[in-house]
């Protein structure tokens, strides 16, 4: 992994009314890595992801993908968007197109592909989630776990820099989470910059570069994952660290 | 005698339709522009669009065509009662197309908007190729109601003179002294126009209804 920095928040301030969504975060991105980001809910986690693609706007700080200011007045967001990839946890395939032309859009109507051309990209990406087969298929017909993959299918075409996942497969019945971490996880070892906010810790522990722990609004620790899972400097980290996994343990057993 | 009958009352069904499809198509174009500038246009043009909404709504539609019949064919503009007729049916249904097209594209959800920003298009974009295509689906059955509503109260225009099915079936009850018959007649084109139309618009929402079956 080069150490080339690809994303950088700085002093990051979020608010709905009086309401403080998160405050002063700061976070380095280097290219190529994965961060996980864990932490109770209603912490801010989802919503950071959200500022950093531009789909909510920050109160104060600064965010630069490969050095320029996006949070400066005047910049195309749209061009920013394209550049990074979203995956939610609620799929939002766009329901009125096959799993083909989800992937498309993009590429035609931002990109400007012509028609061939997208296809086969289109396709390349299907192929790359594992879902060649499934592409003339709507959203209605595809189970949880193949709809997630498409969303991904559909963010990679776009070739971004970085790619957030939102709790990808909290919405996932149990026996569909592992072909999305397996695709997730694929990414990763193909060094693509990922950003995660998930609660499967397994997953983080396995994958993940760095993995970040978020509170109220704050992050109180981060760190490599032996080291946030074996040493976690912070109490609250350890709490959280433990009924998490107290948690997860038992949804294996059953 | 009969046909002659029977025949004069048909060529006011040519009328009817005329008025109907002008006064449709137009109050569609003219709803779904107040629906998207109610849904995306921001607070003052959204809340100018509601009040539109609420005032046509608020009036009996025979009151509205008649003063909007009487700006459309007074000294500024100057239309014929055909036309002044169909685009103020129009005007009227405009108001109710828009609540049919601005509840449909809020059933469509935010998080579709959200989706198609987040791969980089822009809002218009999102709207066109996203967002539209699943709210008219969503529209069709309710706009089928509204489609045989406009139909129905296109015999309004009687009032100003056109000669559509209603006029002749009142000259003909008239002159001839059937008002049975007449009226009798009348009533079956009109309910053999509305159930065609009910028809077609069922077997288009079926036709492009989303598969949710595995294949």
């Amino acid at each position: 992994m080069d150490s080339a920095l690809i994303l950088q928040a700085r002093n990051l301030t979020k608010r709905y009314g009086a309401n403080i969504i998160f405050q002063d975060i700061s976070l380095d991105v280097q290219k190529g890595e994965t961060i996980v980001i864990i932490g109770p809910s209603g912490t801010g986690k989802s919503t950071l992801l959200r500022c950093l693609n531009l789909l909510t706007h920050v109160d104060s700080g600064q965010i630069f993908l490969e050095g320029e200011e996006i949070t400066a007045p005047g910049i195309n967001e749209d061009r920013v968007r394209q550049q990074i990839g979203m995956v939610f946890q609620n799929f939002l395939l766009f329901n009125h197109l096959t799993a083909l032309d989800n992937v498309m859009l993009g590429l035609t109507k931002v990109r400007k592909l012509p028609k061939p051309q997208a296809h086969e990209k289109a396709m390349h990406e299907l192929a790359r989630v594992g879902l060649a087969d499934r592409a003339g298929h709507y959203p209605g017909q595809l189970s949880g776990g193949q709809q997630q993959r498409v969303a991904i299918a559909r963010a990679l075409a776009m070739d971004p820099k970085v790619m957030l996942f939102d709790e990808p497969t909290s919405a996932l019945d149990p026996e569909l989470i592992g072909e999305v971490l397996g695709v997730m996880a694929q990414l990763a070892r193909e060094n693509m910059t990922m950003l995660v906010v998930t609660h499967e810790m397994g997953f983080a522990r396995e994958v993940a570069d760095r993995i970040v722990f978020m509170e109220k609004g704050h992050i109180v620790e981060q760190g490599a994952p032996d080291d946030l899972f074996e040493r976690p400097q912070h109490a609250r980290t350890r709490e959280f660290l433990w009924k998490i996994t107290e948690l997860y343990g038992k949804k294996e057993k059953k | 005698m009969l046909t002659d009958f029977f025949l004069y009352i048909a060529q006011g069904t040519a009328v009817t339709i005329g008025v109907t499809l002008v006064a449709l198509p137009f109050g569609l174009a003219v709803g779904l522009l107040l629906a998207l500038l109610y849904n995306y246009g921001g607070r003052w043009v959204s809340r100018a669009a509601g009040l539109y909404s609420l005032l046509m709504r608020g009036v009996p539609p025979v009151v509205l065509l008649f003063i909007l019949y009487f700006i459309l064919s007074g000294r500024l503009i100057n239309l014929s009662p055909f036309w002044a007729g169909s685009l103020s049916l129009g005007l009227v249904s405009s108001a109710y197309q828009m609540e049919i097209l601005r509840g449909a594209l809020a059933a469509v959800g935010a998080g579709q908007m959200t989706a198609a920003r987040a791969i980089g298009l822009t809002r218009l974009q999102a709207i066109r190729f996203v967002i539209l295509p699943q709210a008219i689906r969503l529209a069709i059955p309710p706009w089928s109601n509204e489609a045989s509503i406009v139909l129905k109260d296109s015999s309004l225009v009687y009032a100003l003179g056109v000669p559509e099915i209603l006029r002749r079936a009142q000259q003909l009850s008239a002159t001839t002294g059937q008002p049975f018959l007449a009226f009798g007649a009348a009533a079956l084109i009109y309910f053999a126009l509305v159930f065609l139309t009910n028809r077609a618009l069922d077997s288009l929402a079926e036709r492009t209804k989303l598969p949710t079956q595995p294949v």
